[in-house]
């Protein structure tokens, strides 16, 4: 493989249409994930489409320990890592239970942090590559519908900022991603505005072009940077009084 | 969510799900009573239409591509125009082609699609190696010429009744050059436009596109059309410029704002004359050849919002001058001309429920208007009678006897969705029109 591009969660919608979008521009992909058998198959198609090198990976991010050995264990460094996995979870149950609550931080924050020290540290090593984390709208403030995980995901866009201002300079770039709403597998049972919900495959368009063109933060749709500007500018006195 | 296919009619509530995996395909299988798979809503009726329809478009991974032997697998949902920007680079091309490449490798074996090259190649099922089946019970059955023979000829052209076709592998037709070079012949009546079926039963592919409108002497007048592949030598030196001389679209340009049976009438005569003039052979690439109307995205929308019909027929060979005659007769006397009519010559076909047999099919495009569906019942009667069919991918409306006449061996596809689909999961609204879950004789 040369310069492989590393998908974490790459089972998820928009990671399997960035996938495309990267195998077009002839990429080599790990693709890693839970479902090794499905991400074989997925490999075995990108192959084909794009004569491109690809490869199924077992991957799980809650398992923080095995991340390392994960990380070394591939063949060739990857010279770039998205970061696709998160989960919706519960938010009403996550009020009572642990288990909830635990499994909504951990896969959308701590899992991330582990995963992205490890691959942080080898590409600022190689002096070269990426990282393109996808966090979410949902990070830019707390809403009472679902602020556990939007803690988390403010947790991770606050991770990907320091590691760009980190790695600023050493060649590696930070990308963070921040999708409103996207109509995939995970909101397929909520009720989008269709004006302000991006397909998997707009939203991996913008990311690509986020990753050819050198951007930091990108949202997607974009018109959601102008919706979190307005969001974030009202004052909590009058925030906390509202629904939105 | 409202779902319609090609031309819109009819449009039926349904809850529509999609899947990624053999598995989420069985867990969607098990958990409705009644569901219809779907492609891409590319027939024209309601043959994927039900209350609850399995999407297959998101199922489209490439599995194995034989680049040496021209073998390729894949998975149902994967559409014929990702499939050509595959296998052409490595020097294929599909054996069969519909005239939309916008449509699932499932679809198309479930409707056993034909193209231009049927009387040399048959329809799509002949070419099929083996496909994996997800039956209705939650089996999946590998079938092919040698395994489950009945079921594999049967789920060619059985439009998803018999069980779900997950993957299939095809072999292909090797290709050296994209181009294709055809040539026009003007037909002045009906003998000599079908003599030239007969004069070119060799060439590759054929196909006429007929002026309806004519009457008398001139009855059945058209354009012949006749093509090869471009051997490598005969291609066009630079294989990304497109050829010189546009590639004309017979059968499928069409002004949609003439409308009116006086513009379409205009229309047909200018276009015949013009073609006409034109001697010796055209280069024409693969698109402009096989899919002139894929570069109109969205044109069935210009039919309105009735939508319209595609009435296709197939007569046998003794009898399909006559038959022609009459329903020319049949569309004239009527005052709504069809806006498409696209003639060619069918071999031998395979499954039970497969269109093709030896003769001549005609396939008419009419907006829906008054009248329009007696009119139909007309010719119905005149292509029952000549001991002809309907194509199921291409009927919103025939009555359930012209499928029990037109299809003598209904009975047995019967008898064996019965076998494999005992609760009557599997079921169109089409199927329910036709009686296709219950023997009804
Ligand atoms: C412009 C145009 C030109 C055409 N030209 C031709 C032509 O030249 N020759 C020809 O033969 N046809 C032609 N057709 C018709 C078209 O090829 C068929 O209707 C084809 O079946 C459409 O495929 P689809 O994927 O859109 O399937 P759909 O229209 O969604 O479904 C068609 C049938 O296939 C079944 N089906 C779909 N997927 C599966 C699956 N995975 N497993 C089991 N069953 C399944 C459905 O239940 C349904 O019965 C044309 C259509 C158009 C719009």
């Amino acid at each position: 493989m040369s310069k492989p591009v590393l998908i974490l969660g790459a089972g998820s919608d928009i990671a399997r249409a960035l996938a495309h979008q990267l195998g077009a521009a002839k990429y080599d992909l790990y693709l890693a994930g839970r479902n090794l058998e499905e991400l074989q198959k997925d490999a075995r198609d990108l192959e084909i489409r794009y004569a491109i090198k690809a490869r199924g990976v077992y991957f799980d991010a809650l398992d923080f320990a095995s991340h390392e050995d994960f990380y070394d264990s591939l063949e060739t460094r990857p010279y770039g890592v998205v970061l696709a996995f998160g989960v919706l979870g519960d938010e009403s149950l996550a009020r009572s239970s642990r288990e909830q609550w635990e499994k909504i931080i951990h896969t959308n924050y701590t899992g991330c942090v582990s995963i992205l020290t490890v691959a942080a540290n080898r590409l600022e090593q190689a002096k070269e590559g990426f990282v393109a984390g996808i966090s979410s709208v949902a990070g830019d403030r707390g809403r009472a519908a679902n602020y556990v995980y939007g803690s988390a995901k403010a947790g991770l866009s606050i991770f990907l900022s320091g590691l760009r201002n980190r790695l600023h300079g050493s060649g590696v770039r930070v990308i963070t991603v921040k999708p409103g709403f996207v109509r995939t597998r995970m909101t397929r049972d909520l009720e989008l505005p269709p004006r302000l919900t991006a397909t998997p495959e707009q939203a991996a368009r913008d990311i690509f072009q986020a990753i050819t063109k050198k951007r930091d933060i990108i949202y997607t749709l974009w018109i959601w940077r102008w919706i979190m500007l307005v969001i974030k500018s009202i004052p909590e006195k009058i925030f906390k009084r509202m629904s939105i | 969510m409202l779902v319609s296919n090609w031309n819109n009619c009819p449009r039926v509530e349904a809850a529509m799900r999609s899947f990624r995996s053999q598995e989420e395909a069985r867990d969607i299988l098990g958990q409705t009573d009644r569901c219809i798979p779907r492609g891409l809503g590319r027939s024209y009726g309601d043959c994927s239409l039900g209350e609850n329809i399995i999407s297959t478009p998101g199922f489209r991974r490439f599995i194995h591509l034989d680049p040496a032997k021209g073998i390729l697998e894949c998975e149902a949902g994967t559409s014929l125009d990702q499939i050509l920007s595959v296998i052409i680079p490595h020097g294929w091309f599909l054996p069969v082609t519909p005239g939309t490449s916008r449509v699932t490798l499932g679809g198309a074996i479930a409707s056993d699609v034909h193209g231009k090259n049927h009387h040399l190649h048959g329809a799509l099922g002949r070419h099929v190696l083996d496909l994996r089946l997800l039956t209705p019970q939650g089996h999946v059955l590998v079938c092919s010429k040698n395994e489950n023979p009945a079921i594999f000829q049967a789920v060619c052209g059985g439009m998803g009744l018999l069980g779900l076709i997950l993957s299939a592998r095809i072999s292909l037709m090797p290709l050296e050059s994209v181009f294709i070079r055809q040539k026009t012949i003007p037909a002045y009546d009906l003998d000599e436009l079908m003599s030239f079926f007969d004069s070119h039963h060799q060439s590759t592919y054929t196909v006429a596109w007929m002026d309806c409108l004519q009457r008398g002497r001139h009855l059945g007048r058209g354009l012949f059309m006749h093509g090869e592949h471009c051997r490598s030598h005969e291609a066009p030196q630079s294989q990304l410029i497109p050829p010189g001389c546009k590639g004309i679209s017979i059968p499928f340009t069409l002004p949609f704002r003439a409308l009116t049976p006086a513009g379409i009438k205009a229309f047909n005569s200018l276009y015949f004359h013009r073609k006409s003039r034109r001697t010796g052979y055209e280069i024409s690439s693969i698109e402009s050849f096989f899919y002139p109307l894929d570069a109109l995205a969205n044109w069935n929308l210009l039919y309105g919002k009735k939508g319209f019909l595609q009435y296709q027929f197939v007569l046998p060979r003794s009898t399909s001058r006559s038959g022609l005659q009459k329903i020319l007769q049949h569309i004239n006397s009527f005052g709504q001309p069809p806006y498409l009519a696209v003639l060619k010559l069918l071999g031998k076909g395979q499954g039970p429920l497969s269109f093709a047999q030896p003769g001549y099919t005609l396939a008419l495009d009419f907006p829906i208007r008054p009248g329009v569906f007696s009119l139909l019942n007309a010719l119905d009667r005149v292509v029952q009678k000549l001991g002809g069919r309907i194509y199921l991918a291409k009927d919103a409306r025939m009555k359930k006897h012209m499928l029990w006449e037109g299809y003598p061996r209904a009975k047995e596809f019967v008898e064996l969705k019965k076998r494999l689909d005992p609760e009557n999961k599997l079921s169109s609204l089409q199927s329910r029109r036709l009686g296709l879950c219950q023997n009804p004789y």
